[in-house]
């Protein structure tokens, strides 16, 4: 499995992406810069966190223009794999990759702490090695994590399972629609999510339960390119 | 000729405003009791040239649509007025 962790300028997760990718998968990744035109050899692309051209404007909205997203939509079209985290959950919802939009936490602060979630799907190409509803520990960091979507949209997206990832019910920690931490695409090859999972790989960072999500990946993608 | 826009974007109206709610806080803790709420946008200058106003208007249109606003949280309305060189 291939994968491309990209690079804006403002970007500051890329390389915990990356070593995350290497510690949990051993996966061939690399850093790919915003410029790239070009992302047909990868099977995996990361959308890191971090503040992408400052948060200009409104947090993801810049770096959408970027040359690399038109590279991103086309392999997502293709059917790839593509992760945004945090800053690149806020890239993929400006992008219309998926749908609502990140708000101000409603407590206005930076929050900054280990987040329970509930794995609300576990049958998703990144969530298969989880068990459903499953309680697991992954840090946050985030200022506008407050994920916003229409009723009419939430009720969709509950009914085909794109809820993917709910913090623990009494400890919405940004004021999010319905608790809602991660959503996926409709086709299933597109998840964003506010929490980390690339900082939660080894008890030494206080969690390893993001482990599985890199695991659930690399799974997917096996059973679908190797031969048996 | 040349074109300011002055654009005005503000959440929707079923969109919570937290900054707004605290704001509105603040206010009432000044004694401003009159306040009932307090909704906090952003206001934008643009400069632009245009062969008419109303070619000024689908430009401006156009931007907000594709990069100034986001529609699935915010709304936007706008002035033009011609201005000198």
């Amino acid at each position: 499995m291939k994968t491309a962790v990209l690079q804006f300028p403002g970007s500051n997760c890329d390389i915990d992406a990356l070593k995350a990718l290497h510690h949990t998968v051993d996966t061939m990744a690399e850093l790919v810069w915003h410029t790239t035109t070009d992302l047909s050899s990868y099977d995996l692309i990361v959308v890191p966190g971090g503040f992408s051209y400052g948060d200009y404007l409104r947090a993801g909205a810049i770096a959408r223009f970027s040359p690399v997203l038109k590279a991103v939509q086309e392999a997502a079209a293709r059917g790839r794999y593509i992760l945004g985290i945090c800053n690149g959950f806020q890239i993929l919802t400006e992008a219309g990759l998926l749908p609502g939009a990140l708000r101000r936490n409603e407590s206005l602060q930076f929050r900054c702490e280990i987040s329970q979630l509930v794995v609300a799907n576990g049958h998703t190409a990144f969530t298969s090695e989880y068990t459903e509803n499953e309680i697991i520990n992954i840090p946050i960091a985030h200022g506008e994590g407050n994920y916003y979507v229409d009723d009419e949209t939430k009720k969709a997206l509950q009914e085909r399972g794109q809820i993917v990832f709910r913090y623990v019910s009494e400890h919405n920690p940004n004021g999010s629609v319905d608790g809602i931490a991660g959503v996926i695409n409709e086709r299933g090859n597109v998840l964003g999510m506010m929490p980390h999972p690339e900082r939660a790989v080894s008890k030494r960072l206080g969690s390893e339960d993001g482990l599985r999500l890199f695991a659930s990946i690399l799974k997917s993608w096996r059973g679908t390119h190797v031969l048996h | 000729m040349n074109v300011l826009a002055k654009i005005f974007v503000t959440l929707k109206d079923s969109v919570l405003d937290p900054q707004g709610k605290a704001v509105t806080h603040a206010l009432h803790a000044l004694k401003y009791g009159a306040v009932s709420d307090v909704r906090i946008g952003k206001y934008m200058e643009v400069t632009l040239s245009a062969n008419s106003l109303d070619d000024a208007d689908r430009l401006v249109r156009g931007m907000c649509d594709e990069l100034l606003t986001n529609p699935v949280i915010e709304k936007f309305t706008f002035e033009l007025m011609e201005v000198s060189q």
